[in-house]
């Protein structure tokens, strides 16, 4: 008994020491920079990834993106290999990348390229100081940390240039929808106070009605949305044809008393580069600034 | 010396469930179980619009003298508020009604509206919907509502159609059968429809497969009430058949009911019930068999008691659970398909082993 018992610690410490290994220790190696030569064979699962590494120039070492990339154009022709639920390790592999930038969530990926020995750049989803910090370090992994600090200094120096623009004026309340259901005002999913969304509204000098919910995602009801009362309502489609735009921007008249519809401030937005938290984040904070500051532009 | 008289809700009990009831008219007990538990639903309707995520001045709400486009109190009570309560005590009812009928059909406790395919098959027709025809529309509505409702109808008829293949009266055993495997068949589809969608899509379709009563308008349930209305037709006509039906096919016959018939009309009624249902808030579980099981309880096995008694707690069930959803996590709203299963589950559980 006693020995069964004075094992039971040793059991737990192994455990412990297991979990630690799995969970923290699993190597990410990223390239030293001093010691490896840049990579010249990178496969990206991560739209926002492949904007980024296209836009520090490492365009010409990306060779396979995931099923959702189409920015620049220059990936419609590069093959694919699956994306975050469906990653197609064989291709990947296949592919003989020296780096494969996956979402951090994908640990499965992860782990097997490591065991597989290829280097692996774990993307995590964020604010907009998240974008800057995810193209410095894949500039960093790529070889092009010079061109990602300018990157990130010129999209810097856009956004400067659109708050000296909108400075002094006066903030909207804004409900910034980013889905729900065609033709009605069901299942509104709305940016709630976190996020590249939310970041984007406030610096294209909006004030998000739902800024008080510490969450990306907010799936709001209607009553919320009377309560909010916002000044503008806009939403962010990726894709849409203008009649569907109109349709839909006609939707909102169901709610007659909101003084964002009374003052005919409704407005769907279409674009990839509204809803990737890529290197086009400037285009899409002025896109959303011109619409919320008409008069500064 | 008399003995102190029994609560009056332990004396109807007693009265009605151990079958010493010829005491007292149909009639009587009739208007007994509408009285109680219309009672409950009414109570429920009017009590659910002044509960909210928000608070709403009821007399500024109420006052004519501010305009409809200035005054946001009356637009939260009459756009947000009122649309909500009574789909969700349309579907309550609808569930409840549809649970109590196939569960005589089948002469099975288990079944529940969804038992013969309609929620899978309501669930991919609905998926399609919205991941291929996000961003579609009919005439300016929702697509996902009309393709809920001919799923469902698409996969009760497969079911029917089964069921009558031997052309020999309508098998139940058959109809549950099918029921069963269409469910997992259409089940498997949704996950391959799910699987294939975009991330953002697939959250949308999981969120409407936990159902919700956010119905954004009366619109949908305009559309979807005379079907509700057709169903409640049928359901009238046949809770005496169904007491009947519920002896067994033949039992049924030999007192004189038009068995198939009768059977047909049961299958059609619940089926509409079921698919105007869903179509409004998605497959909210739980209602169609927690809801039929409590009345039985309370005023036994007559189904002219039991329908219209399920029917009206239905109502008042799924009215107060959609309060829950839209105010225990505020701002957030709670998917209405947990709330009925939390709730509902264990107190299902909790009657089962203390009652009878």
């Amino acid at each position: 008994m006693s020995r069964r018992a004075a094992a039971i610690p040793a059991v737990l410490l192994l455990a412990v020491c297991w979990t630690w290994t799995a969970l923290f220790a699993a190597p990410n190696r990223i390239r030293d920079q001093g010691a490896d030569p840049p990579p010249a064979r990178i496969v990206s699962v991560v739209p926002a990834a492949t904007e980024i590494l296209f836009a520090i120039g490492a365009g010409p070492q990306v060779i396979a993106v995931s099923s959702y990339d189409h920015f620049p154009p220059e990936v419609e022709r590069l093959p694919r290999v699956g994306a975050l639920v469906d990653p197609d390790l064989e291709r990947i592999l296949a592919l003989e990348p020296d780096l494969v930038v996956a979402y951090a969530t994908q640990r499965e990926l992860v782990e097997q390229l490591t065991r597989a020995s290829v280097d692996t750049y774990r993307y995590a989803h964020g604010d907009l100081d998240d974008i800057w910090s995810t193209i410095r370090g894949l500039g960093r992994a790529a070889g092009r940390l010079p061109q990602a600090a300018r990157l990130v200094a010129s999209i810097e120096a856009r956004l400067d240039t659109i708050d000296r623009r909108i400075a002094g004026r006066q903030r909207p309340r804004v409900l910034l929808v980013f889905g729900r259901d065609a033709g009605s005002l069901r299942g509104v999913y709305a940016s709630g106070g976190y996020g590249f969304l939310h970041d984007m509204l406030e610096r294209a000098g909006g004030r998000n009605v739902f800024a008080r919910i510490d969450s990306e995602r907010v799936q709001v009801t209607l009553e919320e949305i009377l309560a909010a009362s916002p000044d503008v309502i806009i939403e962010l489609r990726a894709n849409l044809s203008a009649d569907a735009v109109e349709a839909e921007e006609e939707v909102w008249g169901a709610l007659p008393g909101l003084p964002a519809v009374r003052t005919g401030r409704v407005g769907v937005l279409t674009g990839e580069e509204l809803v990737v938290p890529g290197p086009r984040v400037a285009d899409a904070v002025d896109r959303l600034a011109r619409v919320l500051h008409p008069g500064a532009f | 010396m008399k003995p102190a008289p029994a609560a009056p809700a332990a004396s109807l009990e007693v009265a009605l469930a151990d079958g010493d009831t010829r005491h007292v008219s149909l009639g009587r007990r009739l208007a007994r179980v509408v009285v109680g538990f219309g009672a409950a639903a009414l109570l429920a309707l009017v009590l659910a619009p002044l509960a909210g995520s928000t608070r709403v001045d009821l007399l500024r709400a109420l006052d004519p003298t501010i305009p409809f486009a200035a005054n946001v109190d009356a637009q939260i009570l009459f756009v947000a508020r009122l649309p909500r309560t009574l789909a969700a005590a349309l579907v309550g009812s609808a569930l409840a009604a549809s649970g109590v009928v196939l569960q005589a059909l089948l002469r099975n406790p288990l079944a529940t509206p969804f038992t013969l395919g309609i929620a899978a098959g309501s669930s991919l027709a609905a998926m399609l919907a919205l991941t291929f025809g996000s961003a579609l529309t009919l005439g300016g509505l929702s697509l996902v509502p009309f393709a809920s409702f001919v799923g469902s109808i698409g996969a009760v008829s497969i079911v029917y159609g089964l069921a009558r293949a031997r052309r020999y009266g309508l098998s139940t055993d058959v109809l549950l059968l099918a029921g069963v495997t269409l469910n997992a068949f259409f089940s498997a589809l949704v996950l391959l429809v799910q699987y294939f969608a975009d991330a953002a899509e697939t959250l949308r379709t999981v969120r409407w497969l936990m159902g919700t009563l956010d119905v954004a308008s009366y619109v949908p349930i305009l559309t979807a009430l005379p079907f509700f209305l057709a169903a409640a037709a049928l359901f009238a006509w046949i809770a005496r058949p169904l007491n009947l039906l519920a002896l067994g096919p033949d039992a049924a016959a030999a007192r004189g009911v038009d068995v198939l018939g009768a059977q047909r009309v049961a299958f059609l009624s619940a089926s509409l019930a079921t698919g105007a249902a869903v179509s409004l808030a998605g497959p909210v579980g739980f209602v169609g068999i927690i809801v039929p099981h409590l009345v039985r309880i309370v005023v036994g096995a007559d189904h002219r008691l039991v329908l219209p008694g399920a029917a009206l707690l239905g109502a008042a069930f799924l009215t107060v659970c959609d309060v829950g959803a839209r105010t225990l996590f505020a701002p957030m709203e709670l998917p209405v398909g947990i709330i009925t299963a939390v709730t509902g589950g264990p107190f299902f559980l909790w009657l089962l082993v203390t009652r009878r």
